[in-house]
């Protein structure tokens, strides 16, 4: 599994898939270098997990042409399972087997000898802190325990590719930051992760580059700080103690937009530090107290919101 | 050849650690054999008197009694590969690269093994109540071979409907078929003391045959529709390994 070359990741030209009149993938064209982490992000019903179900080999496609760790998906299925592990937003697991059988059950469809199964079994269930758990059937785990249990069996194969389907869905907010730093982790191995979710901060979190998927097609792509510049909505926000501050601070700095009940100012600007020294200097030269600062950077909320018109959160489209 | 070892080892470890399924195969089937031995077997005795010979009614019902210990074993079987479709565990082995037909072979064989040990312990009870067949070793090998072909094809279709059914209550349908066909067969009463419609039916489904002939096998008496309960079982057996590969090639919704 280590002849995959360098810089093979995942390649996707002219993607298409529809179900019956539903146009689901409308030509999208991906490139994830080896090693490196990608996110697609989307608002439910995007596409996002029928790209990564094609990707997986798991169903076909109209046209386009993809290939995963150097292989053809269509021409060389096998070739590409034998690379990649997936997890999706539904734990995979066998709720009848105890979780330590469940990375038994990976180990010998992968073909590993039992004294190797054993072993990477072992050390999957230490490192995702579930060998006290490791003899009690699935069924009994928690929600965050199916989800740690579902990607080591993904990874008992030990994939160069790995896909995740919005692994933090429906996970309480500490169950997330575990699942981050495990695929911080996975990412620090070499592996190549592709990652579909529908949190912003999860995206830029984690990944090298995104792609915004919206209806099924690519509407931007890029680095998360790409995609954030020259976006509308970095500023510096200013408060005052009175409406007389407000009102000084308002004429000398021209351009900015003042709320009165909140005695606010906004002033537009990235909050880089030479910027705020000089907008404190003037404030400062024309004798006005700030009673209080704060400096708003665009998220990716901001950018959903300028390539689609719509937040990114409400949108419940139907697949 | 070793995925579908692998696939077994996991379908055997299910029913150990969930013996229910092999207790509702056993009890389901013993329920009925007592119900219609102590409650209506007085009676059809003396009316019905369906085996000339010197036999009892118990020894006419077994057949059927196993037949739908089969039957019982297959709804398990729809089951239990139903809640791996939904479960998503299903979707996981497809992206994997082991050969697909082990997913399917390994559940077939575990069901057939546990089907045919719950009929086995279903003999063992009905001889206890009285059941006493008059079959030699070769008549005994004939019947087990003819039951495990049945279960064969009903394992098979009950994969197939696990397969199809989009949620658990989708199976019922085959529950309610398997279920319902043994008592509109010669299972229960011979078809001759039915009405005309009914008795049409009776004798023209594939349970019939399979009853009458291991009926005849376990009894000594001339088996007469040996082809006929064969061919119904082979067909049964081809249509549902059939429906359910073609089920399984398709692309998961």
């Amino acid at each position: 599994m280590t002849g995959v070359s360098a810089g093979s990741g995942i390649a996707v030209t002219g993607l298409r898939k529809s179900f019956g009149d539903l146009v689901v993938l409308d030509g999208i064209d991906l490139d994830v270098p080896a090693g490196t982490t990608f996110s697609l992000l989307g608002p439910n019903g995007a596409g996002k997990t029928t790209a990564v179900r094609i990707l997986s080999t798991l169903i076909g496609f109209d046209s386009g042409q993809v290939r995963v760790a150097g292989h053809d998906v269509v021409t060389e299925p096998d070739a590409v399972r034998a690379s990649i592990g997936v997890t999706g937003q539904f734990s995979a697991v066998d709720d009848l087997l105890t979780g330590a059988e469940n990375l038994a059950l990976m180990a010998d469809l992968n073909h590993l000898d039992r004294a190797t199964g054993r072993r990477r079994a072992g050390e999957l269930l230490e490192r995702f802190e579930l060998t006290a758990a490791a003899g009690k059937p699935a069924s009994a785990y928690s929600g965050g325990m199916r989800r740690r249990l579902d990607l080591a069996m993904t990874l008992v194969g030990d994939p160069r590719v790995i896909f995740l389907d919005e692994p933090t869905t429906g996970l309480d907010p500490r169950s997330r930051r575990t699942m981050w730093q495990i695929i911080r982790d996975l990412v620090a191995g070499g592996v190549t992760i592709f990652l579909t979710t529908q949190y912003l901060d999860e995206a830029d979190e984690l990944a090298d580059r995104i792609a915004v998927l919206d209806h099924g097609r690519v509407v931007a792509s890029g680095t998360a700080a790409e995609l954030k510049s020259g976006l509308p909505g970095g500023h510096v926000r200013l408060r005052f103690a009175d409406l007389a501050g407000l009102d000084a601070a308002a004429r000398t700095l021209p351009g900015a937009s003042r709320d009165d009940e909140a005695l606010t100012l906004q002033v537009p600007g990235d909050g880089r530090v030479p910027a705020l020294r000089a907008l404190l200097g003037r404030l400062e030269q024309a004798g006005i107290e700030v009673d209080e600062l704060s400096v708003h950077t665009p998220d990716l909320d901001d950018v959903f919101f300028a390539l689609t018109g719509r937040p990114a959160a409400t949108d419940e489209a139907v697949r | 050849m070793s995925d579908a070892l692998t696939m077994l080892r996991r379908n055997v470890r299910h029913t150990r650690r969930n013996p229910s399924t092999v207790v509702m195969t056993i009890a389901l089937p013993v329920f009925l054999l007592l119900i219609f031995v102590g409650v209506f077997g007085g009676a059809l005795n003396e009316g019905v008197r369906p085996t000339p010979g010197g036999f009892e009614y118990i020894d006419y019902l077994v057949p059927g009694i196993l037949l739908m210990t089969v039957g019982y074993g297959a709804t398990t079987t729809a089951l239990a590969v139903n809640r791996d479709i939904t479960s998503g565990i299903i979707a996981r082995f497809r992206v994997m690269a082991i050969s697909r037909a082990s997913v399917l072979t390994g559940q077939v064989i575990g069901s057939t093994a546990r089907t045919i040990i719950s009929a086995i312990l279903v003999v063992g009870v009905a001889v206890a109540l009285g059941f006493r067949p008059a079959a030699g070793p070769g008549r005994w090998l004939a019947a087990a071979g003819l039951l495990t072909l049945l279960t064969l094809a009903l394992t098979w279709l009950g994969v197939a409907v696990g397969l199809a059914a989009k949620t658990a209550e989708g199976t019922a349908p085959f529950t309610f078929v398997v279920q319902l066909l043994p008592f509109l067969s010669s299972a229960f009463v011979p078809p001759e003391s039915m009405s005309a419609p009914v008795r049409w039916f009776a004798t023209h489904e594939p349970f019939t045959p399979v009853i009458d002939t291991l009926r005849d096998l376990l009894l000594g008496t001339p088996v007469e529709h040996g082809l006929v309960a064969v061919a119904w079982c082979a067909v049964l057996a081809l249509a549902g390994y059939l429906w359910a590969r073609a089920l399984f090639r398709r692309d998961p919704s």
